[in-house]
């Protein structure tokens, strides 16, 4: 009995430092992107608040707090409100199955650091991704403006080009490790990382999730150049703030995830696995703020063509190599 | 524990099944849909089938719905002023499926025979499979080429005609 009660504490911990520490990196990841740019534009960038602009997060908080909430007169009450918990809730759920650590013996007790170690983990992360997209879809519809619809209806279209190639660039990993159990696929690469076996598969899912993440250069629903703001234009305060927030909470899941499928886990030499896990996902992040820096944004029917007819039959003929690369390890 | 869960569930399903049936804006009853297929996803991983679980938000509430939504969205659909609510005479096929389903429940009900054994255990992924691609491999095979004759009829339809 005692030990349910325990495992129960064990758990709500677990969950409660992935909030805190998600929700803290991903308001540092806006002022880390802020610096980033500003240094890749040759600026200063955020500097005013606290020693080197540390404390802006919080500044920028407190703005989004304190203002109006407002909504537009023709916008569909519930579901406008509705929206912005869509986007963020899925991005911080898929966290629930990553494993971020060796597991922790202690005291004789064995802790997964994973809240929840489902057998279908991966396809588990796949269903919260094709689900994110209500958020953006819905948000924008409500707000009843066209320039919001407009952004909603390519959010739906960017998510129909890029889900399949994500799915099937996972495929080559499952045959690998011979699991969907996010753990197994960490374990299977103690040795060598699955980067080294399917880089092409790797280079399909960045790919993808960078579109996962509508950052630049396929932030099409956004597209602020040419769509206001897209689906998010009739939002403020700390609605937009939730839609921001989880824009970053993605970037951080997905890296996450790119970590653990292609970069070994947490597994790698003389650091902690958990260093080695926050160090991996944090140069996703990185890399992801590099490409905004650097790359200009494609059309949306650009985005389609990419997805169905140059990643998709890229990743099936992937699949079938490894198949057959499989086969013949086994004969020979 | 997990039969007040069941119930919920059920309720939630069954509650958000009727409202999408009744919702008069297109757009409303998507909602309503998606919320009836979660919680029959979430029932299914009750009943031990973890992987029919994920497929039904993966490929209902996540594909099929976005493409409903992205549709509805296209045409401008949403708008309730301008759907006309179905007359008596186009009600019969429902009544007909209805009263099937409603016959086939009952009689179950009587029979007191446990819908769905209670395996008491999750079926993995690797044996859903070797089920589904062996005993019922040619019934999938078929499905498969239904679902092209609907994609070569779809290419038909929207060819560009000269």
């Amino acid at each position: 009995m005692d030990t349910i009660a325990l495992d129960i504490a064990i758990h709500l911990a677990k969950i409660a430092l992935i909030f805190f520490v998600v929700l803290t990196l991903a308001a540092y990841l806006v002022f880390a992107e802020r610096k980033v740019l500003a240094w890749i534009q040759d600026r200063k960038g955020p500097n005013r608040v606290g020693p080197f602009g540390l404390l802006q997060p919080l500044a920028d908080l407190i703005k989004l707090l304190t203002k109006e909430d407002f909504r537009p007169a023709g916008a569909d009450k519930w579901l406008f409100f509705l929206a912005p918990a869509m986007a963020a809730i899925p991005a911080i759920l898929t966290f629930a199955v990553i494993p971020f650590g060796a597991p922790l013996t202690i005291q004789g007790r064995e802790i997964p650091l994973q809240v929840a170690d489902l057998n279908v983990g991966l396809l588990f992360f796949m269903a919260l991704s094709s689900i994110a997209v209500y958020g953006v879809a819905l948000g924008g519809w409500a707000s009843n403006s066209k320039y919001a619809l407009l952004g909603s209806i390519r959010g739906l279209a960017q998510l129909i080009s890029y889900e399949l190639s994500m799915g099937l660039s996972l495929v080559p990993t499952v045959m690998l490790a011979g699991s969907l159990r996010l753990s197994d696929i960490v374990a299977a690469q103690e040795g060598i990382w699955f980067i080294v076996y399917q880089p092409l598969a790797f280079v399909i899912f960045l790919i993808s999730i960078a579109a996962e993440c509508k950052r630049i250069p396929f932030d099409i629903p956004e597209a602020e150049g040419e769509l206001v703001a897209g689906f998010h234009t009739e939002y403020s305060g700390m609605r937009f703030g939730l839609f921001f927030v989880g824009e970053y909470i993605n970037v951080i899941v997905l890296g996450g995830l790119a970590t653990t499928f292609f970069l070994g886990g947490w597994h790698g030499p003389l650091l902690p696995p958990f260093v080695w896990f926050s160090v991996k996902t944090l140069a996703f992040a990185f890399f992801f703020i590099w490409m905004r820096g650097t790359l200009p944004r494609l059309r949306y029917d650009q985005l389609m063509h990419l997805g169905w007819k140059v990643l998709t039959p890229l990743a099936l003929v992937n699949i079938l190599a490894t198949g057959w690369w499989l086969m013949a390890r086994e004969l020979f | 524990m997990e039969s007040a869960l069941f119930y919920i569930l059920a309720a939630v399903t069954i509650m958000a099944t009727i409202l999408a049936i009744t919702e008069k804006h297109a757009v409303h009853a998507i909602v309503y849909l998606v919320t009836s297929f979660f919680a029959l996803a979430v029932i299914f991983f009750l009943l031990g089938a973890p992987v029919v679980a994920v497929f039904e938000v993966i490929i209902y509430a996540g594909a099929i719905m976005v493409l409903f939504l992205f549709v509805i969205m296209m045409l401008d659909l949403g708008h309730p002023e301008r759907a006309r609510l179905p007359g008596f005479r186009d009600w019969w096929p429902a009544l007909v499926l209805g009263s099937v389903t409603l016959a086939s429940a009952l009689t179950l009900v009587a029979s007191r025979a446990p819908a769905v054994s209670a395996t008491g255990r999750a079926i993995g992924v690797k044996e859903f499979a070797l089920t589904l691609f062996g005993k019922y491999g040619v019934a999938v095979e078929v499905i498969s080429m239904q679902l092209l004759f609907a994609l070569v009829g779809a290419l038909y339809l929207a060819r560009k005609r000269q």
